[in-house]
């Protein structure tokens, strides 16, 4: 049979980076193509080519076995490839009809936009494929998995039959990843073939077909899913051996560094987000906080870092009360924080790596002195970082927004951990890593741990919580739970609890 | 990134197209200016009745009218802003002093009509790279202009090394006082700086007015007029008459420097620089977006202030109603074009201060109206806001496509 897309000896250079070596893809209709690598190995940029948005320096792209040259995002739908961004790039304030029919118009005579007509295909393509969308809502107000069927939809709109998704799981909660991989299937039964990128390891073996595995930007290999494992993939991904479980001391807990007490919070609707928590975190302990996305765990690590403060309750971090302090004065408390918008809040992304690497330290010293800012020192903290920390860019000056999702959060734990800390709070510190980073930074919070640190952890993975945690608290509706012991409570049993069903004997 | 793209940062329209803006590489900006310029020349044809006239006679003969027009605009603006080549020639094989100083008038002119463009610019640019708008430049420069006219002018008998700093203070202080108003107000209520500075404006405009028909008006003038500054706040001239250079273009360089060096090279730049390109990483960060915005606006004021003091202690030595004829808005399209880079703001306002004063020459002498110049600036401005256009126009590619990193790896401001 025919491949449906072969792409064949695409290079792609960027100053100073080799992101594309001579990579060969094919893909088969119906077939479900996942593309696994590390950060920075190219796969996004391979993508952005066959979608029009860089231009290859070599190689050709063959779409149903025609050659064709894509130039623009116009004629890669017009060959029928579209793609969702690893970042959506839909517009909040217009409705999902709007948002799709942006770029490709339905018209009533007279040039006015003809809403309904394209509505009711947006129905139709729904319904086809389960994705229960409805055309009349505003993007602002849909969470994110729908926002992305948004994006998939958007493509069948316009008849799209090789679709490209880049990290299409890494915002999604567990439940919504069932759903898109059962849309997934549904698309694919009905003649569709994707392309799916992916760092999860057991998202690949239990839907791909085929796996293709780049490292460096060069294709290592192409396996079937029926003849490989997940270890055998990672371990061609990073090229060594992949711990995927890191075995740790037991805790040597000591005083209480943080301290919450009947904490309530609220989000930026006036709702109550956070209520009535209470909680502490000692040194040398990781008080992983596990639960659904939109739990209320946003606003608690906002109310624990300054960033908005609770309307009742009081948060005590060494002996000092910082309920109502400001960001800077917890951090120099001390505390570092992950964020979990990496790109909202943690960067800014037009600055260099250098800068981002001083964000909440620039005026200090040494990186300033006598309110001049030392270049020099800021450029060596930051090449030292960017080899310690492995971040994979040409060079420190390079601007944080062509960095790789995952490089970009790798520049962002390398500026919190690289100072003297007491406590880290770390909101979903690996999402978008690959298997060898997160390997790397989960050693790193555990060292940080041994070292005396408090840890407090918030993850929706559950697999993440349950092996850095030496305790764990199940977050649901704006409260917790329970507190309970990883290593006699089952994955079942928190599973249970994130979805709000306390057990009996409790 | 639990959001889309879009949503991450509650940017409005504005900083939004400021965003654009800066993604304009030089090549746009060159090929805009010069665009604007012959649009500019084909507009003084086409408007000039004479063409017609000739083309009614002869195609070739209206071409010729038509290129004429074309020619003469040019050199009449070349000549009104630079000078004329043979004056400045013979002037110079003279060696005769005067007649040196008279050939190279224009072109010193014309620097002294960029001075105050300069100071504005920069009030405006320096918000911009904090994510303000003011567009109250206008109204900083009036009130600027009373305060320093205050101080020229109430105090005697100083020497001028003490009286031209305290006049220029004067200006800067109450302009800065000016601008930090709606910044307060913006850090304090959210209300949009853009509304709180026009209407800081029109205050501005009755205040000088009245202050100008009351306290600071000069009893034996028929017109609404301050008394003159004291000779020792007049900014110093290097010349002698007719040519009327004078130190403000120092000090307005100057200025650009200190700007360049706060905003690149100082802790408090970064942090105001963070503030601008995004104010939630800034606020993660800690730092102070409050006193980020209620500091820039004072600055920005400040330097609008020292534009309505620089044309008072250098120029005018005294204050008249209306006096500023549009500086502080033209110092928005100025500060755009400059790409709210201190350098570029300095180059952008010369590229205005020798189309000002060339415009004036050639209204003499071409008989072209001078507000060719007004629609000359317009097209280069729209040529620069509407990118798409000029890269259409010159099949430039979309600069994310052909040179990703070159441009913005480069660490700001270097
Ligand atoms: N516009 C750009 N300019 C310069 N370098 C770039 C640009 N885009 C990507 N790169 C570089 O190319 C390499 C490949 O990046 P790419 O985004 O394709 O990685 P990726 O495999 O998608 O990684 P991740 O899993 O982290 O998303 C990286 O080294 C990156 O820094
Ligand atoms: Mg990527």
């Amino acid at each position: 049979m025919e491949p449906v897309l072969d792409l064949r000896g695409i290079t792609k250079r960027f100053p100073g980076v080799l992101a594309n070596d001579h990579i060969s893809i094919d893909l088969m209709q119906g077939e479900i193509h996942a593309l696994l690598g590390e950060n920075g190995a190219g796969k996004t940029t391979l993508m952005n080519i066959l979608y029009g948005l860089y231009k290859p320096d070599e190689g050709d792209i063959f779409v149903k076995g025609q050659k064709l040259t894509i130039d623009t995002p116009n004629d890669a739908i017009k060959a029928g490839v579209g793609m969702v961004h690893q970042h959506f790039m839909l517009i909040p304030v217009f409705t999902v009809t709007e948002n799709i029919m942006l770029g490709d118009e339905y018209l009533k005579p007279g040039g006015f936009l003809d809403r309904k007509k394209a509505a009711a295909r947006i129905r139709e393509i729904s319904q086809q494929y389960n994705l229960q969308v409805e055309p009349d809502a505003y993007v602002k107000d849909l969470p994110v998995g729908i926002q992305q069927r948004v994006e998939i939809i958007k493509l069948l709109f316009r008849n799209a039959d090789i679709l490209i998704l880049d990290e299409p799981t890494a915002v999604l909660t567990p439940q919504e990843v069932d759903e898109l991989f059962n849309i997934m299937k549904k698309l694919v039964e009905q003649g569709k073939s994707i392309i799916l990128i992916t760092h999860k390891l057991r998202e690949v073996m239990e839907f791909a077909d085929r796996t293709t595995v780049i490292r460096g930007g060069k294709v290592i290999g192409t396996a079937k899913q029926s003849e490989t494992n997940q270890f055998e993939l990672a371990a061609m991904m990073v090229g060594r051996q992949i711990e995927l479980n890191i075995d740790k001391k037991t805790a040597e807990t000591k005083d209480v560094v943080l301290d919450v007490k009947n904490l309530k919070v609220l989000d930026t609707h006036h709702q109550v987000a956070v209520a009535n928590v209470s909680f502490e975190v000692r040194a040398g302990e990781v008080l992983g906080i596990a639960g659904v996305q939109g739990n209320g765990q946003t606003e608690l690590v906002r109310a624990l870092t300054g960033l908005t403060h609770p309307v009742e309750g009081k948060i005590h971090l060494l002996e000092r009360d910082i309920t109502h302090a400001p960001v800077k004065q917890i951090t120099e408390l001390g505390t570092a924080h992950i964020p979990e918008d990496r790109q909202k809040d943690g960067l800014v992304m037009t600055y260099s790596i250098e800068d981002n690497l001083i964000l909440n330290t620039w005026y200090k010293a040494p990186f300033t002195r006598n309110v001049i800012l030392q270049r020099k020192v800021i450029l060596d903290n930051a090449q030292q970082l960017v080899s310690n920390f492995d971040i994979r860019t040409p060079s420190a000056l390079t601007a944080t927004s062509h960095l790789s999702g995952g490089n970009q959060q790798k520049v962002i734990v390398a500026r919190e951990f690289s100072r003297p800390i007491k406590l880290l709070v770390a909101s979903q510190p690996t999402r978008g890593l690959d298997v060898g980073s997160i390997e790397y930074i989960h050693r790193r919070i555990i060292e940080k741990r041994d070292d005396g640190c408090a840890v407090l952890l918030v993850s929706t993975e559950l697999d993440e919580i349950m092996q850095l945690s030496d305790r764990v608290a199940v977050m649901y509706r704006g409260q917790i739970l329970a507190i309970v012991d990883p290593k006699t409570t089952s994955r079942e049993e928190i599973g249970l609890l994130m979805a709000g069903v306390v057990p009996e004997a409790h | 990134m639990t959001k889309t793209e879009a949503t991450q940062q509650p940017k409005d329209a504005f900083s939004i197209f400021l965003d654009e803006l800066r993604r304009n590489s030089l090549t746009v900006t060159i090929l805009a200016i010069v665009t604007g310029l012959l649009a500019g020349g084909l507009i003084a044809a086409v408007t000039t009745e004479g063409v017609y006239a000739a083309f009614r006679v002869s195609f070739f003969g209206g071409l010729k009218a038509g290129l004429m027009v074309f020619w003469d605009t040019y050199r009449a603006l070349f000549t009104g802003s630079v000078g004329v080549p043979a004056d400045i020639f013979n002037a110079l094989r003279s060696g005769d002093g005067a007649a040196i100083n008279k050939a190279f008038t224009p072109f010193f002119e014309s620097l002294l009509q960029a001075t105050p463009y300069i100071f504005a610019g920069l009030a405006v640019a320096l918000g911009f790279r904090v994510g303000l708008f003011n567009i109250g430049a206008e109204g900083q420069i009036f009130v600027g202009a009373l305060g320093t006219v205050w101080v020229a002018t109430s105090l005697k008998g100083l020497p001028t090394i003490i009286h031209v700093p305290l006049a220029l203070l004067g200006g800067a202080i109450t302009g800065g006082i000016w601008g930090m108003i709606p910044g307060w107000l913006k850090a304090k209520t959210g209300a949009h700086e853009v509304i709180n500075t026009i209407m800081m404006n029109y205050i501005a405009f009755r205040l000088s007015e009245y202050l100008l028909n009351g306290i600071l008006r000069d009893p034996h003038k028929s017109t609404p007029i301050s008394a003159p500054i004291e000779k020792s706040a007049w900014l110093p001239r290097f010349f002698d008459d007719p040519n009327r250079f004078h130190a403000g273009f120092f000090i307005a360089l100057l200025m650009a420097f200190l700007v360049y060096w706060l905003l690149f090279k100082t802790s408090w730049g970064f942090e105001l620089r963070t503030v601008g390109l995004n104010p939630n990483a800034a606020r993660y960060a800690g730092m102070n977006i409050v006193r980020s915005t209620v500091i820039t606006m004072f600055l920005s004021g400040a330097l609008a202030g020292m534009a309505g003091a620089n044309e008072v202690l250098g120029v005018n030595h005294n204050l008249a109603v209306a006096f500023s004829s549009g500086y502080g808005f033209d110092s928005i399209a100025l500060a755009l074009l400059g790409n709210s880079h201190p350098l570029g703001v300095v180059l952008a306002a010369l590229l205005f201060g020798f189309l000002r004063n060339g415009a004036i020459q050639m209204q003499l002498t071409a008989g072209i109206p001078i507000d060719i110049i007004s629609v000359l600036q317009a097209l280069i401005l729209a040529f620069i806001a509407a990118p798409a256009i000029i890269r259409t126009m010159y099949h430039l590619k979309e600069p994310k496509v052909t040179e990703p990193t070159l441009v913005a790896a480069k660490p700001e401001g270097k």
